[in-house]
């Protein structure tokens, strides 16, 4: 079990990167199992569609810049994928060794590599494109947003990127789990990415300090990649009492507050089976919470996470309770403790047992049962939703329900991950090109990206 | 209980006995005494001492061994640069007297290598025979150094000198002479029958062949270079077993050099390797790189392995097999057109990565399908021409499979084909598909 200390070194251990970097030597393994299949199963796990084996047999010959162009041609946050990546259900998990019952070829690792000799030389391995006088407005610095804004760029039109937040990298910067990636990789990512001439406004939310309107005017076309908004309330009674935190805000400040402290949450109650949930769980055992019970309104093998993670919650030391759903949040001026109702299920519908309840005495609550959709920037553009709320776009082009504006990433997808946001981005970047400089060919040197979408 | 075959692994190769087949070659894990008593106690079968020749002794560059990996496989093939022995000759012969005062029974093999005169041969023969070897190898094969002497390759390079040099031993030496023949020549049955007409009792080889081991891309200097210039040296390892089977078998199957002894060398890292040499007729083999790379402590697999495949294959002595596999070893003119394989994928043990359809689609004869749908390949049995390909670059053992196809078809070889006025061929030719 993770030791439980709250001071300041065991804090930096206990968060520190659980996957490290892979020697020169286990690299040189790793790319000498690679088989280069044909038409290779990882590269079609790969939402951006990454030329896995090319990659690999550019490592075997000792070019690891080669490498890193291979993968950030395909996918400009290659340096952050190789962390955040979920790759057992990915190209990892795609890899022909499965068949075999044999470990799959460690790609994250072998990328990382490559991604890390790109940043030690750093040196982005493409340009800019001839600079044209079309200029797009990109909403929301986050995966999706960066990666169309990098697209865009090469393509030669002009980038503004605009950020409410003060750091651009959205879930990057301030949601992964720490020890899948510090938010250090996550701005050095982008510092090297923004080399190509974007203009990035930090500080400055569209819709509350800049009018659609105003964007709509000064720009050729928008891209709109807000994400998903804050997470679901829990709807009963107490959970506005203090020591009541969502996921979200959660992780963000101990990425934040890293080895100084968090208010302490001695037995902590992690609310929701996604893998939010597991990193929130995880990281207040690594923060020093002596118990962490994660609670879950149905049973393990419909926990939305995956099974690595719930494998790491187990391997921390959380509590799995699984069937029990909070009624109440009680407590005099602050969390005490939660009740839970018993759940079952019977023909796929989830009851709860009115007379079976119990409670947990704790510090702290999280919640993590899902955020909520972005609506209020799609709104203020007036762009169709779907009815589950993400925005209704064009599956070839992203473009919206309104001309010159294009979205992507989760406010588009529902909620996935970093490689599903660049992927949209890479799309969308071509959609845009294609529509403002119609029957144009692209710049040179912008064909094999294109050639993966 | 049944009793257990007993198994003699002692080897007569042109007279020198030893234990078992396995003896070090010439080469730095024979440079001194303590390193072949080392190796004898752990359980060598015999030592080609590192070449004497004339005082003053030589005197060697600093970076003297190259190699390449591959993959993680370190030393696939080896390069070195270093000469004959660097000790003075009263100090090796004297050496070479301890060894054999304390292992009696393992075969002492000096090498020798001395200007091409009769005087200079008959000295160093005259001086070796009081040191108790139990035979000579004349080194006609370094590659490097020795041969802008005049010794070494140059000699083997030329059949007149490879018998006379022969001669000239042969007129002193009262133990048996091995040639060692070097693998830089066109034809190696040439001076493989100018040795025997020379007297040699056998021939052993080969030696290491003419090698420059790269450029380092960065600084442009050639690899494993003296400073910044390199000499060609020698390459043996693993990558050179093929050479030195193929060489060895072609002096076995030579009607000039029939049954003449032979000690093979040539990249032999394991029992398998050595039992492939004696397949084709070695029958003792030596070993270098494997030693220089693993240590004497080799010798443990290698006389087990041995053992255990001799009782598996109920051979009781190295005779029962030497030369086994020789003569079937042939020139292509005599292979049966008429012998049919195809390749046979197992969808069972297939794991999908279509490296035997780019293989075969890319690389050679396009007789593998995809199918929709599916990730197993398909070989269209009537186009596959048998060639391997797939096989070879499928990564799972026995998934691909080369099963010989019933014809009916009576043998015919090239040399009755074209004796028939090219008439007679069967199989008939495959259409090729077009590129669509």
């Amino acid at each position: 079990m993770m030791a439980s200390s709250t001071g300041r070194s065991a804090w930096r251990d206990n968060l520190a990167e659980l996957k490290k970097p892979l020697s020169p030597e286990a690299v040189r393994l790793e790319a000498s199992r690679c088989l280069y299949c044909h038409d290779a199963p990882c590269i079609q796990a790969c939402p951006t569609s990454i030329d896995v084996p090319r990659f690999i047999r550019q490592l075997a010959s000792f070019d690891p810049l080669g490498a890193g162009k291979t993968i950030l041609e395909a996918n400009p946050l290659g340096h952050s994928c190789a962390r955040v990546c979920p790759v057992p259900v990915l190209c990892e998990g795609a890899c022909v060794y499965a068949a075999w019952n044999d470990e799959p070829v460690r790609i994250a690792g072998l990328q990382r590599y490559a991604t890390d000799a790109v940043h030690s030389a750093d040196a982005l391995p493409f340009d800019p494109g001839p600079e044209s006088d079309l200029r797009v407005a990109v909403v929301g610095a986050g995966p999706a947003g960066v990666s169309c804004a990098t697209y865009l760029r090469r393509l030669g039109f002009a980038v503004t990127i605009f950020e409410k937040r003060r750091l651009p990298g959205g879930l990057n910067t301030f949601g992964v789990a720490e020890y899948k990636m510090d938010r250090r990789t996550s701005l050095e990512e982008l510092r090297l990415l923004f080399r190509l001439g974007c203009s990035v406004v930090t500080n400055r939310e569209v819709g509350r300090d800049l009018a659609p309107k105003k964007l709509l005017r000064d720009f050729d076309a928008v891209f709109l990649g807000p994400g998903l908004a804050g997470t679901r309330d829990l709807g009963i009674l107490g959970e506005d009492l203090p020591g009541v935190v969502d996921a979200i805000s959660f992780i963000e400040r101990v990425k934040a507050r890293r080895g100084r402290g968090l208010p302490s949450g001695e037995r902590v109650v992690v609310v929701g089976g996604g893998n939010t949930a597991i990193d929130a769980a995880t990281q207040s055992v690594r923060t020093g919470a002596k118990r962490v019970i994660l609670a879950y309104r149905r049973g393990l093998a419909d926990m939305p996470a995956y099974d690595f993670e719930v494998a790491l919650a187990k391997t921390d030391g959380v509590t799995l309770l699984m069937n029990a759903v909070p009624k109440r949040v009680l407590g005099l001026r602050k969390a005490e403790s939660v009740e839970f109702a018993r759940t079952s299920t019977k023909a796929g519908r989830l009851i709860e047992s009115s007379t079976e309840l119990f409670t947990l005495p704790c510090d702290r609550v999280i919640k993590a049962i899902g955020q909520r959709k972005e609506n209020a920037l799609p709104r203020a553009f007036g762009v169709a939703l779907n009815g589950d709320g993400t925005i209704k776009t064009d599956p070839d082009t992203l473009r919206t329900s309104r001309r010159g504006v294009y979205a992507g990433g989760d406010a588009v997808n529902g909620g996935k991950e970093v490689v599903n946001a660049a992927a949209d981005g890479k799309r969308a970047a071509w959609g845009i090109h294609r529509a403002l400089r119609p029957g144009v060919p692209p710049p040179p040197d912008n064909e094999y990206w294109i050639s993966t979408l | 209980m049944k009793r257990r075959l007993a198994v003699d692994l002692s080897s007569d190769c042109a007279g020198i006995k030893s234990p078992n087949p396995f003896w070090l070659a010439s080469g730095p894990p024979t440079n001194s005494g303590e390193q072949v008593m080392r190796a004898f106690e752990r359980g060598w079968g015999g030592a080609v001492w590192k070449t004497l020749g004339q005082d003053p002794p030589v005197v060697n560059v600093t970076s003297r061994y190259g190699a390449i990996d591959l993959g993680t496989s370190k030393i696939a093939g080896l390069n070195n640069i270093e000469l004959i022995t660097d000790r003075p000759l009263s100090v090796n012969l004297k050496e070479i007297s301890q060894v054999k005062k304390r292992f009696p029974k393992r075969a002492v093999i000096a090498s020798l290598m001395v200007p091409c005169e009769r005087k200079a041969w008959h000295d160093i023969v005259r001086k070796v025979s009081d040191s108790g070897s139990d035979g000579l190898e004349l080194n006609f094969g370094c590659p490097h150094g020795m041969s802008e002497r005049g010794m070494g390759a140059a000699v083997g390079q030329v059949p007149e000198y490879v018998k006379m040099v022969t001669e000239f031993v042969k007129e002193k030496s009262s133990v048996p002479v091995l040639v060692k023949l070097t693998p830089n020549i066109t034809d190696v049955r040439v001076p493989a029958r100018a040795a025997r007409a020379g007297g040699a009792d056998g021939l052993s080889l080969i030696n290491t062949i003419n090698s420059l081991m790269g450029v380092d891309v960065e600084t442009m200097i050639p690899k494993f270079a003296v400073g910044e210039k390199a000499a060609h040296g020698g390459y043996c390892g693993p990558a050179v077993k093929p050479i030195a089977l193929n060489m060895l078998s072609s002096i076995a199957n030579d009607p000039e050099t029939l049954g003449v002894p032979l000690s093979g060398i040539g990249g032999i890292s394991n029992w398998s390797d050595a039992v492939e040499f004696m397949l084709l007729g070695a029958s003792s083999v030596q070993l270098c790189t494997a030693v220089m790379h693993h240590g004497f402590r080799i010798i443990d697999d290698l006389n087990a392995g041995l053992e255990g495949w001799m009782r598996r294959k109920n051979f009781s002595a190295l005779t029962d097999f030497v030369g086994r596999a020789a003569a079937r070893v042939v020139e292509w003119k005599r292979l049966d057109l008429h012998h049919k394989t195809a390749a046979v994928i197992d969808p069972a043990k297939c794991i999908g990565c279509e490296v035997c359809f780019v293989a075969c689609n890319d690389g050679a004869h396009q007789c593998i399908d995809l199918r929709p749908g599916s990730r197993v390949p398909r070989v269209r049995a009537r186009d596959c021409v048998g060639c391997n390909l797939c096989a070879l670059v499928c990564p799972v053992d026995g998934c691909i499979s080369m099963k010989t196809v019933e014809t009916g078809l009576k043998p015919l070889t090239w040399e009755q084909y074209a004796a028939a006025g090219m008439k007679g061929y069967r199989l008939g030719r495959r259409k090729r598909r077009h590129a669509s």
